[in-house]
């Protein structure tokens, strides 16, 4: 199954700054984690995950160190602030809202299966 | 875990690719290939061969376009990007960036002291302006061995090089403002110049595309340095305003010192400024060459026309050669410039075609002039100032000539780009040797007159 873009875009911010709760990783680190987390189906282009990453400092949201890797290269660690945490913990309350409501919905109005499954 | 070669080119030429994007810094292309670098690793362990892991890896960073568009939507005010000297990230580059910084100020104040001795030491005689560049220069090249660490045999062939040229100009007997003697002091910052320049390319001077690095860092500094000098214009008349204003009379300190001391030092300064913005701005020369290609056209045909006309060519003289020969090495960096910026794999355009427009008329123009001139030598003979100016003329002549051959070649698509930018590079050490001709061998020719 493969995850609509918008939906994958609305997911980055929450997913990154949750991932970076763990502990500060770089760029291609974060990519794999997030395809480990989703089974694979969250497919990203991996070149959009920087510019990303550089709005999330730009707001402030992580602080990101050059560091030199095993291999010899430079390379860019990211780490989530305070600021980071808290936004996080809003967006958190947002998606449980909107998980609470589509639960319900489907609650309402049983899935049909086998349709989706075809047109997805 | 080590690339192959192959693969390492491949990385080479994508980061080139990537790099020409404006949105993209170069910090940013160094975090992007990091990521690239570890996906072909992991495509590798997953027992891909070389080129279908590079393949796929790039594929996963995405249509280069849209991502170079994220990133300008991220960072707009890279379209006005900003020059960061003294670097505030990782202290390991702030330290280095303050330790150049002492460097250069280093050399600009012994360029400017030396300036300064010279001065004191000078009788008001030629001799000053014979050795003014050697003062200059060799803090330039001293600045650029510092910062390409030079190896002990290139650093050594400089040194002697440069104490080589102070020798002949200081042991020949001029007569004092004899020709021989101006045109040596003309002719001698060219010399000294290709000295800077071997120490610019690190000692690689047989590298074509260190040899255009040089061109562009030249073109570069000309800008750099006018602005500094602009800028210092500025600042000094409004100092001297003020203190006129309360009665004192800044004249002596002024001439004294703070000229002296500062237009040398400006240009080691500007060297670095060109030097530290390298990725950061797009190089200024090659956007005026788009701006003064056409308006050069219309001032050669003008200057044709008013030649044609005037009918006077009998009397054309040395300086109006002298005249010509600065028409052609403006015509000349015109041409140097659009080059050293143009993507070589673009295919031809309006713009080359312009540029063929300026050459052939420059040749033209050229043409009438060397005509007239020869007439002239063979009624009146010769003398230093004609066979230097004629010199400098053929070579430019050829220069110039080849390069619309070159050019026409690669308007029909006969030709690929490179073969051209190839003729800028390889021609230019000839302009060194005919400068040490003239400083070398026309004093003794000519009997020092």
């Amino acid at each position: 199954m493969r995850i609509e873009k918008d939906l994958v875009a609305a997911a980055a911010t929450p997913l990154v700054l949750g991932i970076l709760m763990d502990g500060d990783l770089y760029g291609y680190a974060i990519l794999k984690r997030v395809g480990e987390l989703s089974g694979g189906s969250m497919q990203w282009t991996d070149g959009m995950l920087y510019p990303l990453l550089h709005r999330l400092e730009r707001l402030g949201y992580v602080t990101s160190l050059w560091v030199t890797s095993d291999a010899g290269r430079r390379r860019k660690h990211y780490a989530i602030t305070d600021s980071g945490r808290e936004q996080l913990a809003e967006r958190q309350e947002q998606w449980t809202v909107v998980a609470d409501a589509l639960r319900q919905v489907w609650q309402a109005a049983p899935r049909p299966t086998g349709l989706t499954e075809g047109w997805a | 875990m080590d690339l192959d070669a192959d693969l390492e080119a491949q990385i080479d030429s994508w980061r080139g690719y990537v790099q020409r994007r404006q949105a993209i810094a170069t910090a940013d292309v160094e975090e992007l290939e990091d990521h690239l670098r570890e996906q072909i690793e992991d495509l590798l362990a997953t027992g891909l061969d070389h080129d279908e892991a590079f393949l796929v890896a790039i594929k996963r960073l995405g249509n280069l376009d849209a991502v170079s568009r994220e990133f300008a939507r991220e960072h707009s005010d890279r379209l006005w990007k900003q020059l960061v000297l003294v670097p505030d990230d990782a202290d390991e580059n702030r330290a280095r960036a303050w330790r150049e910084l002492t460097v250069v100020i280093g050399f600009a104040l012994g360029a400017g002291l030396a300036v300064k001795a010279g001065l004191a030491w000078s009788d008001g005689g030629t001799g000053l302006i014979r050795n003014l560049g050697l003062l200059v220069f060799p803090f330039l090249a001293a600045y650029f061995g510092w910062k390409r660490r030079l190896t002990l045999p290139v650093a050594a062939t400089l040194i002697v090089s440069f104490a080589a040229l102070a020798v002949l100009l200081n042991v020949y007997p001029f007569v004092t403002g004899g020709s021989t003697e101006l045109l040596a002091a003309l002719h001698a910052p060219v010399l000294l110049w290709v000295l800077v320049g071997i120490a610019y390319v690190g000692g690689r001077w047989r590298s074509d595309a260190r040899r255009m690095d040089f061109v562009r860092f030249t073109g570069e500094l000309a800008i750099y340095y006018t602005l500094l000098a602009l800028g210092g214009g500025v600042l000094i008349g409004l100092t001297v305003a003020v203190l006129s204003a309360v009665g004192i009379e800044p004249g002596p300190v002024l001439g004294d010192w703070v000229l002296p001391l500062a237009v040398p030092g400006a240009l080691v300064v500007a060297a670095w400024l060109v030097e530290a913005k390298q990725n950061v701005v797009e190089n200024i020369a090659p956007v005026l060459t788009r701006v003064f290609t056409p308006l050069t056209i219309i001032m050669l045909l003008a200057v044709l026309v008013v030649l044609a006309t005037a009918g006077g060519l009998g009397a054309v003289d040395r300086d109006l050669l002298i005249l010509m020969d600065a028409i052609l090495v403006l015509v000349l960096s015109l041409l140097l410039y659009s080059i050293s910026a143009r993507d070589s794999l673009a295919r031809p355009g309006l713009f080359d075609a312009l540029q063929l427009v300026l050459v052939v008329v420059a040749l033209a123009v050229d043409a009438v002039m060397l005509t007239a001139m020869l007439a002239r030598i063979t009624e009146f003979g010769f003398s230093p100032n004609k066979i230097a100016a004629l010199g400098l003329n053929l070579l430019l002549l050829v220069h110039l000539t080849r390069s619309a051959w070159l050019t026409i070649g690669f308007l029909r698509g006969r030709r690929p780009f490179t073969a051209l930018e190839r003729w800028q590079t390889r021609y230019l050490p000839v302009y060194g040797v005919w400068a040490l001709i003239v400083v070398a061998v026309f004093p003794l020719v000519f009997s020092f007159a």
